[in-house]
């Protein structure tokens, strides 16, 4: 009997043994597999464990983290939610993260690599680095005076500092709080289904992901490529130009708001805002020189990232004459984002230079050291230095004795281009509010900053809404708080 | 086994009497120590938790200290001869399974099931030492075993009387407390098989007519006790306590196979086992299920309907990894209702790893092991038998349930033995433990100079 006792004991052994081989298969060999299923909650839960880092504009967090208390422990707060939105996004625990929050998220998380100074002690003891912070290149003082100055109308804001390609303010109204989507909570999904029901659209960011028909504030491209292009030579010189212009191969007749554009000079044109002239120009410099003007500004880019994406500007380069014509006063298929007409103000006023736009200037480590820092940004020769010299002549023109003169500012040298776009079908829409402009201070050596508003909606009469009369104010406050004024 | 042999040699000469070492002491510093070990394991779940001792940690280190020192001490007053392995590795599992419920109970704060554990084991205990002092010899079971059968046949007939409880009519409810009687039934049982093959091994072996190359016994030996295991295996289909029944038919094969020596009865029993699986997973739909979520355990996550059990469990042992998330800290709560019963395994898996449930197999191999050992160094049939079929019952329990909730085989709901949550489990298992107890003390006794009593 004794054998068979040992059969029996050795079968058991078996089993057990063949318990651990299993045990082993799941715990190590596929534990990867179980532990990337997305239905396996605990890495939803690993990333709420600990507080998330934070967004700082000014060296001040704009964000932070609220213990709940929950199996998502942590939760996302916003100061000032609202005006700062268009940068942070949100970071919910039901519907992902946006912008910022997004881009930033291995930093914020604490997943990144880059946080982790010792990988193998971290893997030993099983604790992720803590949250790392963003540190953005804001300017609180002009992203307020934006908001401020939209008060609550549909539009936007964007400010670039012309030397650097730093973003000084990202502002998109009306807006939403953030935090209202930090949870998983019913209230959290009440939220949504109202924010994103809202005709307003709150949740879209109106500065990088909606483009307008730029509207005259076009012509500081079209001027640049006549300029560039030698079509003209002299700013004064007499343009052979109609008025009305009737456009290309059609018998369409295109007239303008204000008087005496008829062979007007570039320089009067432009402070006047003469359609016909421009359209003319367009027409003159040809396709192949304004796409590739317009392409120097960024237009037609599908890749900017500042870091997160920027819905691309365009300017159409398969039209006739008479498409062209309306393409070069900013109108036809010719959209770009405030962002963009920002970029094309700060080009003009950095000598023809065009830095990529960032809105990141470091991301360090709980502790504060820097974990990597914004390098050098690309730079692109948009035009001759010459040419930005004169557009910048003109620019100034037009906001001390042309159609932006609300935008000046005392002890400064300020630039600028009103612009009021028509657009629904048949121009039937209210038209849309354009100014774009840069600032410098008398006693500084280069403009400090570059504006572009526009503003939607503005509650005034149709013919009274203009550039310069709805927009022009907001670009004055925000350059304003930059310059210090 | 040479040392038992030298010790023989020496016994057979009367001038030189050499006492066997009884190692008690050695038991008890592994009392001592696996009463330490569970209330580290305790400190270690409010350190995690909380960043402080808990608050009950004195009162939970005493009272697993005193049960621990009440079961030594009967152990030393009546069975000095026992093996100084069981009863530490019974405190330890049953200590170890009290931590891992407290831990869960803090991730469901309004369904506390430590305390009523605590009570259980200390009925354990109680058991435990009831049988150690009274059962003076355990051949005097032989003399019980139809009472046992008819016991054990009532046992597991009487949940039909009662309501199923999440599609499984195992248990009965009698003012509060939820009772398996087919936990209870399992011992008696093993009593019955061990004494009536005990009885009929040889008319089993030698008799009968040959049929191809299997020896079969006559009907009138084989006749009863395969009705017994009909009657128990039938009744537990009824119930859809598919575990319990396969931890039968094992039993049932593995004492056959001991007592007769004959390996066709193996043969025989595995093609019963593949006949009855494949006819019942076909016919039962709770069990065809099972059958489907062990084959494909994220099917419910494609469908859509999120991880059902058992992927949750997969999940779990996944995350633990090789060392563990630790006491306190891991995430098993999300395997749902029966995580600190049927999956209580999964818990240890994930907060204590792939090594920390080594440990715990190979605990339980030990415990196994042991039982085996007893059993070898009897001499008697009776003894033997029931050894290695209380043996038996713990490995093939471990193995169905953990096979389970590993995907090694599909799920069936039974508790692990002394760590799961689950009153008749822990009294059963001490009862089995007391049971293997007497038998070592039987069989290491015999060889220090006298016969056992």
């Amino acid at each position: 009997m004794a054998r068979y006792i040992r059969h029996a004991c050795a079968f058991c052994a078996l089993l057990l043994a063949a318990l651990l081989v299993n045990a082993a298969r799941v715990q190590v060999v596929q534990s990867r597999l179980y532990d990337t299923n997305p239905a396996n909650r605990r890495a939803t839960i690993a990333r709420y464990a600990q507080p998330r880092g934070n967004i700082l504009v000014g060296d001040e967090p704009v964000t932070g983290s609220t213990d709940t208390g929950e199996p998502l422990r942590f939760e996302r707060t916003y100061r000032d939610g609202p005006l700062y939105a268009p940068v942070t996004g949100f970071a919910s625990q039901t519907y992902g993260t946006t912008f910022l929050e997004h881009a930033g998220d291995g930093v914020l998380a604490g997943t990144d690599p880059m946080l982790a100074p010792l990988p193998l002690w971290n893997d030993m003891t099983r604790r992720p680095p803590p949250g790392g912070n963003v540190v953005t290149t804001l300017n609180p003082g002009a992203q307020q005076a934006a908001y401020r100055g939209l008060a609550g109308r549909k539009g936007a804001v964007a400010a670039i500092e012309p030397a650097t390609g730093r973003i000084l303010a990202l502002v998109s109204s009306p807006s939403y709080d953030p935090g209202q989507l930090s949870g998983n909570g019913e209230a959290v999904a009440s939220a949504w289904e109202r924010l994103n029901h809202d005709p307003e659209k709150p949740m879209l960011n109106r500065a990088v992901r909606q483009t307008y028909p730029p509207g005259s504030t076009f012509k500081v491209v079209t001027a640049a490529a006549a300029l560039d292009a030698g079509v003209v030579t002299d700013l004064d010189a007499l343009t052979d130009s109609p008025d009305p212009y009737r456009l290309p191969g059609t018998t369409t007749r295109l007239t303008n708001e204000a008087d005496g554009c008829g062979d007007a000079s570039l320089r009067s044109a432009f402070e006047w805002s003469c359609n016909t002239v421009f359209a003319k120009l367009g027409v003159d410099v040809g396709v192949q020189n304004m796409v590739a003007m317009a392409q120097a500004f960024g237009f037609n880019d599908t890749g900017v990232r500042i870091p997160f994406s920027v819905s691309p500007s365009t300017f159409d380069p398969h039209v006739d004459r008479a498409q062209l014509a309306l393409s070069s006063i900013g109108q036809y298929n010719t959209r770009a984002t405030p962002l963009q007409m920002a970029m094309v103000a700060a080009a003009v006023a950095d000598g023809g230079q065009l830095r990529s736009p960032y809105l990141v200037e470091r991301t360090t480590r709980r502790t504060g050291e820097t974990v990597a820092a914004s390098g050098p940004h690309p730079m692109r020769q948009v035009m001759s230095p010459a040419t930005a010299v004169r557009l910048k002549e003109l620019m100034a023109n037009v906001v001390q004795e042309g159609t932006g003169t609300q935008a000046a500012i005392p002890g400064a040298l300020v630039g600028g281009k009103t612009g009021t776009a028509q657009h629904g079908v048949g121009n039937s829409g209210v038209p849309y509010a354009w100014f774009v402009s840069w600032a410098q201070a008398d006693d500084v050596l280069e403009p400090q900053v570059a504006v572009a508003v526009v503003v939607e909606d503005a509650s005034a009469n149709r013919g009274e809404i203009s550039g310069g009369g709805d927009a022009a104010p907001i670009a004055r406050d925000v350059m304003r708080a930059v310059l210090n004024r | 086994m040479t040392k038992a042999g030298t010790t023989l040699a020496a016994a057979k000469a009367p001038a030189a009497v050499v006492r066997l070492p009884r190692r008690r002491g050695i038991e008890l510093a592994l009392l001592v120590l696996a009463v330490l070990l569970c209330v580290y394991g305790y400190c270690a779940v409010g350190f995690a938790r909380t960043g402080s001792v808990p608050p009950g940690v004195a009162g939970y280190g005493a009272g697993l200290g005193v049960l621990a020192l009440c079961t030594h001490l009967a152990v030393r007053l009546r069975a000095p001869y026992a093996d100084p392995l069981l009863l530490p590795i019974g405190v330890l599992l049953n200590g170890l399974g009290l931590v891992l419920i407290y831990r869960l109970d803090l991730e469901t704060p309004h369904n506390r099931a430590a305390p009523a554990q605590l009570v259980w084991s200390t009925l354990g205990v109680g058991l435990f030492i009831v049988v150690v002092l009274v059962l003076r010899d355990h051949r005097v079971l032989q003399r019980y075993a139809y009472l046992c059968v008819a016991v054990a046949l009532a046992l597991l007939a009487l949940p039909i009387l009662f309501p199923a409880v999440n599609g499984a009519r195992i248990w009965i409810r009698i003012a509060g407390f939820s009772i398996q009687p087919g936990e209870f039934a399992k011992v008696l049982l093993a009593v019955f098989f061990a004494a009536y093959l005990a009885a009929n091994r040889s008319a089993l072996a030698y008799s009968g007519r040959r049929l191809w190359r299997l020896q079969f016994p006559t009907g009138r030996v084989l006749g009863p006790i395969v009705t017994i295991w009909l009657l128990s295996v039938g009744v537990l289909v009824l119930e859809r306590d598919l575990g319990t029944s396969l931890l039968f038919f094992g039993l049932f094969v593995v004492l056959l196979y001991v007592a007769t020596g004959r390996t066709g009865w193996i043969a025989v029993g595995l093609a019963l086992a593949v006949l009855g699986a494949v006819a019942v997973g076909r016919l039962e739909p709770h069990v065809n299920q099972r059958i489907e979520d062990w084959l494909h355990p994220f099917a419910t996550i494609d469908a859509g309907r999120g991880p059902n059990q058992l992927a949750q469990s997969l999940f779990a042992f996944a995350a633990g990894g090789m060392l563990g998330t630790g006491l306190g800290l891991g995430h098993s709560v999300l395997i749902g209702f029966a995580v600190k019963s049927d999956f209580i395994l999964a818990t240890a898996g994930e907060e204590l790893g792939l090594a920390g449930l080594g440990a715990i197999v190979l605990l339980y191999a030990l415990l196994v092991e042991r039982g085996y050992r007893a059993g070898l160094a009897l001499r008697e049939p009776f003894g033997r038998l029931l050894a290695v079929g209380l043996a038996s019952i713990l490995a093939l329990q471990v193995f169905v349930i953990a096979g389970g909730v590993t995907g090694l085989i599909p799920l069936t709901g039974m508790a692990m033995p002394f760590l799961a949550q689950g009153g008749s489990s822990v009294v059963t298992n001490w009862a089995i433990v007391a049971l293997l107890i007497r038998v070592s003390d039987s069989a290491r006794s015999q060889y220090d100079g006298r016969e056992a009593p």
